[in-house]
C-alpha cells in the first residue's frame, strides 16, 4: 500500500444546528496503532462513521487506504473493519454463523472463509465459544466477537469506536492484547476516552474536543511537550507552623522562583516549585535550604504531568496553539485532585 | 453488478426466523384463524366447491398479518444498530431492503403452502360428488395470495424502515395496508373516473380479479409496482441516515 492509511482533510459535519465536527485534520500511516482521544460528544464517534461511509460530511475530504470516502465509497469499504461503540451484533445468532455470515457479506470468497474464520478466531481468542449463542456471550467475549467481524476480511485499515468502553479491568487489559495483535498487521484507528489506554497500545495521539484538534503527536512527545511548558519540581515537606509556601519561597534564593501549595495530605505538605532559570541551580537550591534546616525534605521529584493532566489540558479548551494562554491549568488541575 | 449480498442476507433471515419461534407463530396462527374463518362455516352453506371464501378473507386478514412478520426486519436492526455496521460493509443499501423483503415473501410461501390440505380435502370431497376441485382457479388464487401477501410485506418493510421502533412500524404498516384495503368501501357508490381510480388503487379489487381466476396484466402491474415503490422508499429510508 502506497501513501497514507487514513487522511483526514478539514472535515466539518453538521448536524443541523450542531457543530459536530469543525474542521479537523489528521493522517495515519500504514501499520500505525493511533489512539483517537477526547471527552464524550467531542466527535470521534462522528468522524468514524465518516470514516467508515457510513455517514457523509458537511465539507472536507476524507480518504482511507487511498480512497476517497465520498467518490469510491465500495472501495474504502472493502479496505476497512468496523467495531461501532455499541457492538451491534445480532443475539440469535450462533458465533460460527455470525462470523461466517460476516465474512460472506464482506466479500471473502467461499473456499478461503472457514480459513479466514478459524485465523479470526485464533487471535481473539475465541475458540471455546464458537458454538455458543451471541446473546449467551459475557460483554468481554461480545467484544471479540466485534473485533473478529472488523478483521475477517483482512482489511488494511480497522476502525474502532471505544472497544474497551464497559469492561472490567482484566478484559480490558485482554482486548488491548487483542489489538495490539490486530496493530502488528494492521493500520488501527481506535477510540477512547482512557489515557492508560493510549499509553499501553498506541503508536501516536490524535485529541479532539469539541469537533477541533487539539493534539496530534506520540505521548512521550506530548509528556515532554507538557513538561517543558510546566517545568519544576513536586516538592512534599513535613508541615509545620511556619512552614507554608510564602515561607519557603523566602527561603531559596533562585530568582524569580514560585511557590505552589498543591496538596496537604498523609502528613506531608505537597508543593509545586519552579523557575524561569537553570533546573539543576533550582535543585541545588532547594536541597540546600532543606540542608540549613529551613524545612524538612521528604521527596523532591521532576514534575511529570499524569496522562490525566496531559488529556485534560488538551481537553479542556485548549488547542496546540493557545496552551500558553492556559499557562497555569495543571496546576490547578492538580489542586483539584 | 454483484447480487451476492441479497442471497447472504436473505439466507441470514430466513435461518433467523425458523430458529426462532417467529416462523411456528406466525404458521399456526395463520392456519388457525384462516382455518376458522374458512371452514366454521363452510359446512353449513356447502354449495359452493371452492377456495373462494378462504382467498375473499385474504385482503384484510393479511394487511395485519404481513406487516407483523416485517416489523422487526428493519426497525430493530436499526435500533440495535447492526443494521449501522451492516451499511459500512461492501452492500449496498437496496441490497439489504431487497434480501429482508425477500426473506418475508419466502415466510409467506411457506405459511401458504401449509394451507394446501384445503384445496386437497375440498378435491376429495368433491370427488365424493365425482367432480372436481377447479384447480386452475386455485393456482390462481395462490399466485394473487403471494403477490397480495408481497405488496403488503413489501408495504410493512417500508414502515419497518421508518422508525426504531417495531410497535410502531406494525401500526403504520398495518394502517397502510388496510387504508388501501378499504379505499374503494369508503366511498358508497363510486362512479366515472373517482371510481375507476378507487379501484386501481385497492388492493382487494385486483385481487378479487384473480381470485375468481383471471390473471391479468394491470393486475400483475399494480402489485409489482405497489412492491417497487415501497422498496425504493424503504430504501432511501435507511439511506437517509447517512446525511
Amino acid at each position: 500500500m502506497e501513501g497514507k492509511s487514513i487522511e483526514v482533510k478539514n472535515l466539518v459535519k453538521h448536524y443541523g444546528e450542531v457543530e459536530a465536527l469543525r474542521g479537523i485534520s489528521f493522517s495515519v500511516e500504514p501499520g500505525e496503532i493511533v489512539g483517537f482521544l477526547g471527552p464524550n460528544g467531542a466527535g470521534k464517534s462522528t468522524t468514524m462513521k465518516i470514516l467508515t461511509c457510513f455517514m457523509g460530511a458537511t465539507s472536507g475530504e476524507a480518504k482511507v487506504a487511498g480512497f476517497d470516502v465520498f467518490e469510491h465509497p465500495d472501495e474504502v469499504r472493502r479496505r476497512i473493519g468496523y467495531l461501532p461503540e455499541s457492538v451491534p451484533l445480532y443475539e440469535d445468532m450462533i458465533v460460527w454463523d455470525y462470523l461466517a455470515f460476516v465474512a460472506e457479506l464482506r466479500g471473502v470468497p467461499a473456499n478461503k472463509r472457514e480459513a479466514a474464520i478459524e485465523k479470526t478466531v485464533e487471535m481473539t481468542g475465541l475458540w471455546e465459544m464458537l458454538g455458543r449463542t451471541v446473546s449467551e456471550l459475557s460483554k468481554g467475549y461480545r467484544q471479540r466477537v466485534g473485533l473478529a467481524q472488523a478483521i475477517i476480511h483482512e482489511p488494511d485499515v480497522v476502525i474502532l469506536d471505544e472497544p474497551t468502553s464497559g469492561l472490567d479491568p482484566n478484559q480490558i487489559v485482554e482486548i488491548r492484547d487483542v489489538i495490539k495483535t490486530i496493530g502488528a498487521e494492521k493500520t488501527v484507528l481506535f477510540s477512547t476516552h482512557i489515557m492508560q489506554e493510549v499509553a499501553a497500545v498506541c503508536d501516536r495521539i490524535v485529541i479532539i474536543n469539541r469537533g477541533k484538534l487539539t493534539a496530534d503527536d506520540t505521548l512521550e512527545r506530548l509528556t515532554r511537550r507538557m513538561r517543558d511548558r510546566f517545568d519544576g519540581f513536586q516538592v512534599s515537606v513535613t508541615p509545620g507552623k511556619k512552614v507554608d509556601a510564602p515561607a519557603i519561597k523566602k527561603a531559596l534564593s533562585t530568582p524569580g522562583v514560585k511557590v505552589d501549595e498543591v496538596s496537604r495530605e498523609d502528613g506531608a505538605l505537597h508543593l509545586r516549585i519552579s523557575s524561569p532559570g537553570d533546573q539543576d541551580d533550582l535543585r541545588r537550591d532547594i536541597v540546600a535550604s532543606a540542608a540549613s534546616g529551613a524545612f524538612e525534605l521528604l521527596e523532591l521529584s521532576l514534575f511529570r504531568p499524569s496522562l490525566e493532566q496531559i488529556f485534560r489540558t488538551y481537553t479542556s479548551g485548549a488547542t496546540e496553539e493557545n496552551l500558553d494562554a492556559a499557562d497555569t491549568t495543571p496546576a490547578r488541575e492538580e489542586e483539584e485532585e | 453488478m454483484n447480487l451476492h449480498p441479497i442471497w447472504t442476507i436473505f439466507k441470514r433471515e430466513v435461518s433467523a426466523t425458523f430458529n426462532s419461534p417467529v416462523a411456528y407463530v406466525v404458521v399456526i396462527l395463520f392456519l388457525v384463524i384462516t382455518g376458522a374463518l374458512f371452514w366454521l362455516p363452510y359446512f353449513q352453506e356447502i354449495n359452493i366447491l371452492s377456495l373462494r371464501n378462504f382467498f375473499a378473507q385474504a385482503p384484510m386478514f393479511l394487511a395485519f398479518f404481513a406487516p407483523a412478520i416485517t416489523m422487526g426486519l428493519l426497525a430493530s436492526e436499526k435500533r440495535s444498530g447492526t443494521l449501522e455496521l451492516m451499511m459500512t460493509m461492501p452492500v449496498k443499501d437496496a441490497h439489504i431492503v431487497i434480501g429482508k423483503f425477500l426473506s418475508s415473501v419466502f415466510l409467506l410461501a411457506v405459511v401458504f403452502a401449509t394451507t394446501f390440505p384445503y384445496a386437497w380435502t375440498l378435491d376429495m370431497l368433491a370427488r365424493g360428488f365425482e367432480t372436481e376441485l377447479d384447480w386452475g382457479a386455485t393456482l390462481a388464487g395462490y399466485i394473487g395470495l403471494l403477490l397480495l401477501g408481497s405488496t403488503y410485506a413489501a408495504i410493512g418493510l417500508m414502515a419497518s424502515s421508518f422508525t426504531k421502533d417495531q410497535v410502531v412500524a406494525i401500526l403504520s404498516g398495518f394502517s397502510i395496508c388496510f387504508g388501501l384495503y378499504l379505499i374503494d368501501k369508503l366511498v358508497g357508490n363510486p362512479t366515472g373516473g373517482m371510481a375507476t381510480l378507487l379501484e386501481y388503487l385497492s388492493t382487494s379489487y385486483h385481487f378479487n380479479n384473480i381470485a375468481r381466476g383471471v390473471i391479468t396484466f394491470s393486475d400483475v402491474v399494480y402489485y409489482l409496482s405497489l412492491i417497487g415503490v415501497s422498496l425504493v422508499i424503504a430504501t432511501s429510508s435507511i439511506a437517509s441516515r447517512r446525511w
